[in-house]
């Protein structure tokens, strides 16, 4: 069984069954108060929704496919987050461990890079900005 | 041709809109890009966009047809 989905409320994780996992590894990535420097006060995910849920379940599937999982899950927050929230849950199982810790792994790396999810800081002083779309990367 | 185009994030606030239904001289998603790019004074560059069309990443010299969704994808930050 594999899964994407998306939600604006607090992610609740799904507990995954199965005798034949023998191992479950589960991630959630959480609003950190700093980064690069700066004082984050509060994070905003925007998804662009049926594109962020393909592209997804696009990559819980391959990756089911590329490590042997059992399960892959994932659940991504969307809206304006506090400090401590989770912010993308994700859980892993397989016939053992290493597959888990590996698949898990992947599912978070490539989310980073291909899922149409954007993410602002909005930080202590009163400015945010989105990340990755900075000054160095814009054209004159 | 006619193209729907959608907006989000980045491109969402420099362009002011969420969406728009745009009359293009361009044939390409490239070419679509640099218009929009000179009429809301867009600061993102073609090189850090992805294009996407109908729901699927394509290549910036995709040919468009009319009635297509278009979405030029900032650089994603999920997780």
């Amino acid at each position: 069984m594999t899964s994407f989905q998306l939600t604006p409320e607090p992610i609740q994780p799904l507990f995954l069954d199965g005798n034949g996992a023998g191992g479950f590894v589960e991630f959630q990535g959480r609003v950190r108060d700093h980064n690069e420097g700066q004082a984050v006060i509060a994070l905003e995910y925007e998804a662009f929704d049926d594109m962020a849920v393909s592209e997804g379940q696009r990559l819980v599937d391959e990756a089911s496919q590329k490590f042997g999982l059992l399960n892959a899950h994932v659940v991504h927050r969307t809206g304006k987050l506090d400090l401590g929230e989770c912010a993308v849950w994700i859980g892993v199982s397989a016939a053992h461990r290493r597959e888990a810790f590996a698949g898990c792994e992947y599912i978070i790396d490539e989310l980073k890079k291909r899922v149409p999810i954007w993410k602002k800081e909005h930080y202590l002083g009163g400015e945010s900005r989105w990340i990755g779309c900075g000054d160095s990367e814009v054209a004159p | 041709m006619k193209v729907r185009v959608r907006y989000f994030a980045a491109l969402r606030e420099q362009t002011g809109i969420h969406e728009e239904v745009r009359e293009t001289a361009g044939p390409t998603a490239q070419e679509l890009y640099e218009e929009i790019r000179s009429e809301y004074g867009v600061r993102l560059s073609l090189r850090v966009v992805r294009s996407s069309v109908n729901g699927e990443f394509v290549a910036h010299d995709h040919g468009l047809s009319e009635g297509d969704e278009v979405v030029f994808i900032p650089p994603v930050a999920g997780g």
